[in-house]
């Protein structure tokens, strides 16, 4: 509430298109008029109202200290930094911005803050991860405002079957930065005669949450027990031939390998992981981590498991994932839903699931020629149909086959040469022995995307001889982020240039 | 049809003597009109003046009652000449639009309007997009006022006073036969609050009349010898009428304390502002009482030397506070008090910046500088509301280089993006080649993740920047036009253009169906019918019209291997003259609104209705997110892995998705990966729906149940 009752309240209110922002200051009006009290709004929608954020900015001004001065009050139309007391944001990148624009101040300051995020394209079209840190919006949210109402309110929305406005109303009014009663706020909800009986049970959520903050957050989990008899060998074997802060990686490891192919496939898996614990146990990493464990393990396991037509067509024919499905798009059970995929193989994604001799033959000049314009255009299949889903759950079928196909030797092939690079380099070079192993992130994907990360991966690869120390693992995790900068490597290109011929670029 | 209906806002409209409304700050503008007596109104839509076009094109039927004539021009230029029914007629009009980049396309009719004068009251309505928000050039309307001499009103923002200077204007301009332009800010636009309504009133004069009695007067043609009369008349005549009418009628304030060393001059557009900045310091209350002497200038062109002379003689300096540059009320200031020899001292610039927006923030800071200079005691003895900000905590610092930017784009689904994903792919295959924008919502392409587009020239200018681009031998441009600036001027200074000059050059023409970007108004080419204007006239008809002999229709910009193949096809064809593509699907936004209320009805009525919407497998998804940046739209998002051994997030389309296609089309385009899917969800399946739907699930079930058993034989 604001200290001094002859001036005006002022309240920010920060949105993304589409999250309802002018509706949510509708409200708030009519709730101060509903009061009695002077209300002003005003807003800065952005460029348009296409995806960018729009800032509302609202005044109140109290009635009694109107009547008494029998005169108008001058209210602002924008908001001074230290000036604020609400700041209400229906996004957390957007309430940082709140934060950083200096409006929300501790002296006075109430933030209710919604903390889900809707992703900005730069983090979005990033090659790798590009999520900005939440956490530390958290952070600096908690020394900025005096009073932080924070949980995700998105979720709410839905939970309530109602809207994020609604829930930020009802956030607002539970938070009592405001001097209206609950009854006020309702009365402007049922005014305004949109969608009342949802948006009242957004705001009543809302408000319950405001008053008994709490600030919820899931927790990843890890792998599941082991229920099979080759599962609980195998998790015997992590357990008795690895050092336990390994664990979780392995196990995870070994469940998507059987998942993947078979026991054997999975034994293999920790076979090659043996010699790098080995390693490591005897001298390299002095803090303990097996950090080169765990991390050849993560990608390894990534590794082996390279996504093939069978893998795919594995994935796509599984009943959990036609539950999924269903779930995502939101059908209901009185619906019907089909489920087209859009694939696109190439001659050489078929030629490299067959046995290595016919994928050659597949792959030879004639055949290709033969066969590329089966090839050409991409193509939906309906993995609902009888048809479509029997003919993927053939390509499914090959999957006992899969060591003897073209792809198989040529990726085992891969991950031998990169398993060796670990082993040779780890004794003496034990950081840029961590940096070749998470070198492995940039294979991922399929088709062009797949043979760019082969070919920057093999081009870092390349470099590791001149890189030495804790400087040379900075060099190589500089070299895999500017691997990851953009599409046509131009990143990696001055980068590695820089490492050749540093001179050129120095002198520039 | 624009993006909103206003039909509350009609009735507002109505309104009588005595009653109150309540509303945006650009339809109490709309009602002073009505209350002015206004015969004719025109316009070109543009943030933030749309609404005040909007709301006028959902009221005909309370303009036909008060013989209004209404028009949605076809651009600011045609509005602008839309006044000269003043010139001859005492009728009063007034036309709108989005400012400097309005005005710039008016200036020419706008300059010959101030030459000859007016006889009835001639208002033009500038929504002046300055500052945040905006999305023009930073320019200030102020030079046209200036240089064609026409009355320049900033009103104090509030919707009474706005009000009072709407309908005052058209006295000013009969007064002083001078057209008068009334200028609002973004914010005073937006401004939500009330003003206690008068009665509309139907003019006495209407076009009508002047069109079955049509008078003319030479002398009020711009040709010579009138033209060097009219500039006689403007500072002879005009300009003493003007301050002699500003003067008698106070139009300008005095407020604030009688005496002082220091005195602030202030544009009635920044008044609250400025209030605030002084309130803050502890030299004003909440309702603007300070002892500090404030002249607010409710028109700040013309200037009333007697009113600067006597509001600065008395003092040690005066405060000018103007927003935006060139500084020319500085400048005038100082010429005024030159001229009269008075010795005050004109402080501006010098403690305020020289650009950019004047936020509280600004002024707070400007003002305490100049009344630490010019009135020492009074700071000094004021007590500051707000206390000096700390340094900001190390967690707020360490937010500055964290926080992603939030550009705009395109909506979901829009059928523009296409457009620009086929672009990317041509390019990968006949190399990058020079790309002309222009004004509209397609100019977000120039943003993450497309970044197309080398320069934009103006509305409707796409084609016409690219044309030095001349070479036969060497790579074609392209250019981008959408379908507002292609009727807005496009056509005779970009594809008229073209074919006059032989370009070989690439024109593609984003027919979208409405003027979008501006909130959604219809178009000469715009299909949903309208009862009030012609439409359904198309693109590629006019094109040819002006001899465009190579034109592509694609009616469904989605088809991406069709816009891919087109564009490749432009780009390499041996045709001579200018290769017009016109991509034609509807704006989704406005699309979704007509479209999502039929759907949910039909389904409320059990209609058997299908749904479309994408996915992505999060099982078979890498995150590489290729698929994002050859697209962009908010739907298609990404989201925490699924997988804890994989680092980088996946992609995943939100329910917002309307199953525009194109996700599918790009995978299959650019040989992505398989995760993307389509989901059919049939609403109020029908019985034969059923029984197919029973023997697929019982016989795919019956096969996942014996894959699911072989599996766990070997899972975890």
């Amino acid at each position: 509430m604001s200290g001094n009752a002859t001036r005006p309240i002022t309240l920010a209110i920060s949105a993304l298109g589409g999250q309802g922002g002018g509706v949510l200051s509708d409200w708030i009006v009519a709730a101060a008029e509903r009061s009695g009290h002077v209300a002003q709004a005003t807003s800065v929608p952005g460029v348009a109202q296409r995806t960018g954020a729009t800032v509302y900015y609202i005044e109140i001004f109290p009635q009694p200290a109107r009547r008494a001065s029998n005169a108008d009050p001058v209210l602002a139309l924008m908001p001074v930094p230290g000036d604020v007391d609400v700041v209400v944001a229906a996004e957390l990148m957007e309430a940082g911005r709140a934060i950083l624009r200096g409006i929300v101040t501790p002296d006075r300051t109430t933030l209710v803050t919604s903390t889900h995020r809707v992703y900005a394209v730069s983090e979005k079209s990033a090659m790798g991860d590009g999520i900005a840190d939440s956490d530390k919006v958290m952070a600096a949210a908690r020394t900025a405002a005096k009073t932080l109402v924070a949980f995700d309110m998105d979720a709410a929305g839905e939970t309530s079957k109602s809207v994020i406005s609604a829930v930020l109303f009802g956030a607002l009014a539970g938070s009592g930065a405001l001097p209206f009663d609950r009854a006020v706020y309702e009365d402007a909800i049922k005014a305004s005669r949109m969608q009342v009986e949802a948006n009242l049970a957004g705001f009543a959520l809302g408000f319950e949450r405001a008053k008994g903050q709490a600030e919820t957050q899931a927790v990843a989990s890890g792998a599941s027990e082991p229920r099979s008899a080759a599962g609980k060998r195998l998790a015997a074997r992590v357990q008795s031939q690895f050092p336990a802060v390994t664990h979780p990686t392995l196990m995870l490891g070994v469940a998507k390998l059987l998942d993947y192919q078979d026991e054997a496939y999975a034994d293999l898996y920790l076979d090659r992981l043996q010699p790098v614990a080995a390693l490591e146990a005897q001298a390299g990493d002095p803090r303990l981590s097996y950090l080169l464990t765990v991390e050849t393990g993560r990608y390894l396991a990534l590794w082996m498991a390279y996504e093939d037509v069978i893998r795919v067509a594995d994935l796509k024919t599984r009943a959990e994932r036609f539950q999924r499905v269903r779930e995502e798009v939101r059908a209901t059970p009185d619906q019907i839903l089909q489920v087209s995929e859009f694939m696109h193989p190439r001659l050489v994604e078929v030629a490299e699931a067959m046995p290595a001799w016919f994928g050659r033959f597949l792959m030879s000049g004639t055949m290709q020629r033969l066969l590329a314009p089966l090839f050409k255009s991409g193509r939906q299949v309906r993995v609902t149909s009888v048809r479509d889903f029997l003919l993927l759950s053939w390509f499914a079928s090959l999957r006992p086959g899969r060591r003897e196909t073209l792809r198989f030797a040529q990726e085992q092939a891969r991950i031998e040469g990169w398993l060796t690079a670990i082993r040779e380099t780890a004794p003496s070079q034990y950081d840029v022995a961590v940096e070749i192993a998470a070198a492995a992130r940039l294979i991922k994907g399929y088709g062009d995307t797949h043979a760019r990360g082969v070919r920057n991966f093999e081009r870092i690869m390349a470099e590791r001889g001149r890189l030495h120390g804790a400087a040379g693992a900075a060099v190589m995790a500089n070299l895999i982020r500017a691997a990851l900068a953009d599409e046509a490597g131009k990143a990696l290109d001055t980068a590695i240039l820089a490492l050749v011929d540093p001179a050129p670029l120095a002198a520039a | 049809m624009a993006e909103r209906s206003f039909a509350e806002e009609v009735e507002k409209l109505r309104l009588g003597a005595g009653a109150t409304f309540h509303g945006e700050g650009i339809l109490a503008v709309t009602k002073a009109l009505l209350q002015s007596g206004v015969s004719y109104v025109g316009g070109y839509q543009g943030s933030p003046i749309s609404h005040l076009m909007d709301v006028l094109a959902d009221a005909q039927g309370l303009l036909g009652e008060l013989g209004v004539h209404f028009e949605a021009s076809a651009s600011e230029a045609s509005a602008a000449a839309m006044l000269a029914a003043s010139v001859n007629y005492p009728l009063r009009g007034a036309v709108t639009w989005k400012s400097t980049v309005g005005t710039n396309v008016a200036s020419d009719a706008l300059a010959n309007l101030a030459s000859g004068g007016v006889t009835g009251g001639a208002l033009i309505i500038v929504g002046e997009d300055y500052g945040e928000g905006s999305s023009i050039t930073q320019e200030r309307s102020h030079a046209f006022a200036m240089k064609s001499q026409i009355w320049l009103l900033d009103p104090r923002p509030n919707l009474p006073s706005i009000v009072d200077l709407v309908e005052t204007s058209f006295e000013l301009s009969e007064a002083t036969n001078t057209p008068v332009m009334l200028e609002l800010r973004v914010r005073s636009c937006h401004l939500y609050g009330s003003f206690v309504a008068k009665d509309n009133v139907r003019p006495d004069f209407t076009p009508a009349i002047a069109q079955n009695n049509p008078r003319r007067d030479v002398n009020r043609i711009v040709l010579p010898p009138a033209s060097f009369q009219h500039e006689r008349e403007k500072v002879a005549q005009r300009l003493p009428a003007a301050l002699k009418f500003i003067k008698d009628r106070r139009l300008n304030e005095f407020l604030g304390g009688a005496a002082g060393d220091a005195g602030i001059i202030v544009q009635g557009g920044l008044y609250n502002t400025l209030m605030r900045a002084l309130e803050l310091l502890g030299l004003a209350d909440s309702f603007g009482r300070t002892e500090i002497p404030i002249y607010v200038l409710n028109v700040t062109y013309p200037l009333v030397p007697d009113e600067i002379v006597g509001f600065c003689a008395d003092k040690k300096a005066v405060l000018i506070v103007e927003e935006g540059q060139p500084d020319y009320l500085e400048q005038a200031l100082n010429s005024i008090l030159r001229r009269a020899d008075i010795q005050t001292r004109v402080v501006g610039k010098d403690v305020l910046p020289m650009a950019g927006e004047y936020t509280g923030q600004v002024l707070l800071d400007g003002c305490r500088t100049f009344l630490e200079a010019w009135a020492p005691k009074l700071i000094d003895a004021a007590t500051p509301l707000l206390r000096t900000p700390g340094e900001p905590t190390a967690e707020i610092r360490a937010l500055a280089q964290d926080l992603p930017p939030r550009p705009p784009g395109f909506c979901t689904g829009c059928p523009e993006r296409p457009l620009f994903t086929a672009m990317k792919l041509v390019e990968r295959e006949i190399g990058a080649f020079h790309v002309s924008s222009d004004i509209g919502c397609h100019l977000f392409s120039i943003l993450p993740p497309f970044n197309i587009g080398a320069t934009t020239m103006g509305y409707g200018l796409g084609a016409a920047a690219a044309s030095a681009f001349a070479d036969k031998g060497a790579r074609r441009a392209v250019a981008v036009m959408g379908d507002g600036g292609f009727w807005h001027n496009g056509l005779t200074s970009g594809v008229g253009n073209a074919v006059f000059n032989n370009s070989d050059n690439v024109l593609i023409i984003v027919d979208n169906g409405y003027a979008a970007a501006t909130g959604g108004q219809d178009l000469l080419s715009s299909r949903p019918g309208n009862n009030t204007k012609s439409t359904n006239h198309p693109i590629t008809k006019a094109v040819r019209g002006v001899g465009a002999n190579w034109v592509r229709q694609i009616d469904h910009t989605y088809d991406l291997q069709r816009m891919k193949d087109t564009l490749k096809d432009a780009m390499t064809t041996k045709q001579s003259g200018p290769k017009v593509i016109v991509a034609s699907s509807e704006c989704m936004l406005n699309k979704q609104r007509r479209v999502r209320p039929l759907f949910a009805k039909a389904v409320k009525e059990g209609r058997r209705m299908v749904r479309q919407r994408f996915g992505v497998d999060s099982d078979t998804c890498t995150g590489d997110h290729a698929c994002i940046r050859l697209s962009g739209c908010p739907s298609l998002t990404i989201k925490p892995n699924p997988d804890p051994l994989r680092p980088d997030p996946v992609a995943y389309v939100d329910n917002s998705c309307v199953g525009c296609g194109l996700c599918g089309e790009v995978s299959h385009a650019a040989v992505l990966c398989p995760s993307f899917y389509r989901a059919d969800i049939v609403f109020n399946p029908n019985g034969w729906d059923r029984l197919f739907d029973g023997v697929r699930r019982g016989v795919i079930g019956w096969l996942q149940s014996m894959a699911n058993r072989r599996r766990l034989a070997r899972a975890f």
